[in-house]
């Protein structure tokens, strides 16, 4: 055997060895009982630590901090602009929905949509212990409580074929007023959300657009008074199919 | 480096600032400063570098900054804050008051290895590079701070068997 030195002990209480290192390190503890006690007690610190400290991950988050991490500091109007600039026209598998080109004098409201949707996802689909604040077991009440927030009737998609189940949803304010954001979970874990607003603009509806915030792929469209943005990180071409039966479904 | 990548880092930043300086507006104010550093010295980020590793680097900064220019007295906060968070059963209470009060008790620097070890789970070299010392240094920082522990967690143990007799 190896000889094993402190460093090989504190590696192995913090997972950080390769297997065959970690049986040797295994081997060496069932003859030192005194380093067992300590490498024990080390692995009960971390889980001592993650027990007083995880908690924080799934408070919302401040929106002075939000606020900050947005600041535009250095150029002025660098995220409109950013925003501007990654517009682009929705591919082939998306034709036949009057696809609109992006209108640099286009009301500020619309061009806002996609950014809050991609802020939102961001925001709330990493959460591992509070995704939603209403799941899907409870689908029913869900889209109802939703609608009534919004005024509007709502319809939470169903991506089953697509591979994506519904987790639930929550309610978020947004610049216009309440906001509600539908989640997704497929068998790999990536997660989607649905986030749908009021939309006043009187936009023409039925133009469907495709914008990148920050290597999340979202897909918005305005449909009878309602602005939808799909959002995930996933392959665009998967996500235009996404949002292509999420169309389908809300406005048939 | 962008609005939503920089976002989906702020969890993380909040959870080592509020464990690093236990008072939550104080550790928040940690996370403010950080964001606004990192956005002010966007220049100096290098796209294919870890930008959680740079995130904590400049937290890092920013914390020996406060601890230089407020020394006796934010350390003197941190030992008297005992305030007890309210969670599960009284068993989980009882080990995260101990895990509060005996990180309180910590160096700063070895309360930091420990922390973006132990917690933030970075691999030594990172947290190397984070705190600005020779691995070596973490490792030694490390050992310390988890024997202090020990003996403060299992000290607190027997104290609180003899008040059982």
């Amino acid at each position: 055997m190896n000889h094993i030195n402190e460093d090989d002990l504190h590696a192995y209480a913090d997972g950080l060895l390769p297997a065959d290192r970690r049986a040797e390190v295994e081997a060496w503890l069932a003859a030192h009982p005194e380093d067992a006690a300590r490498v024990q007690s080390w692995i009960a610190q971390n889980r001592a630590l993650h027990a007083a400290f995880d908690e924080v991950l799934n408070e919302p988050l401040p929106l002075e901090l939000v606020r900050a991490a947005s600041r535009q500091q250095t150029k002025p109007m660098r995220w409109y602009r950013a925003a501007a600039a990654v517009f682009v026209v929705a591919g082939a598998g998306l034709a036949g929905y009057g696809i609109g080109l992006y209108n640099a004098g286009g009301p500020a409201q619309y061009a806002t949509l996609p950014q809050a949707a991609a802020i939102a996802h961001a925001v709330y689909s990493p959460e591992q212990r509070h995704p939603v604040e209403v799941d899907a077991q409870h689908a029913d009440h869900l889209v109802a409580w939703l609608s009534k927030r919004l005024g509007h009737k709502l319809h939470a998609p169903d991506f089953k074929a697509q591979g994506f189940d519904l987790l639930g949803g929550r309610l978020l304010p947004g610049e216009t007023g309440p906001v509600a954001q539908f989640m997704y979970e497929d068998k790999l874990n990536r997660r989607i959300t649905l986030y749908v607003r009021r939309d006043e603009t009187k936009q023409a509806e039925t133009s469907f657009r495709h914008a990148r915030e920050d290597g999340v792929e979202v897909f918005y469209w305005v449909d009878r008074g309602l602005g939808y943005a799909l959002s995930g990180n996933v392959d665009p071409a998967e996500m235009g199919r996404l949002a292509d039966a999420a169309y389908r479904q809300i406005s048939p | 480096m962008s609005q939503t990548e920089l976002i989906q880092h702020i969890p993380r930043l909040r959870r080592y600032a509020r464990a690093l300086v236990r008072d939550a507006a104080r550790a928040d104010d940690l996370v403010q400063d950080t964001l606004e550093r990192a956005l002010a010295k966007l220049d100096l980020w290098r796209p294919e570098s870890d930008l959680r590793a740079w995130l904590f680097t400049l937290m890092h900064n920013l914390f020996v900054n406060q601890m230089r220019s407020s020394n006796s007295h934010a350390m003197c906060e941190l030992d008297e804050a005992n305030d007890v968070p309210v969670s599960g059963g009284q068993m989980e209470a009882l080990v995260v008051r101990d895990i509060h009060a005996a990180l309180a008790k910590l160096p700063p620097e070895q309360r930091e290895v420990m922390l973006l070890v132990g917690l933030e789970q970075f691999a030594y070299a990172d947290a190397a590079r984070i705190l600005g010392v020779p691995p070596g240094t973490v490792m030694s920082r490390l050992s310390r701070a988890r024997e202090r522990m020990r003996q403060m967690l299992e000290g607190q143990q027997v104290t609180k068997l003899q008040v059982v007799k």
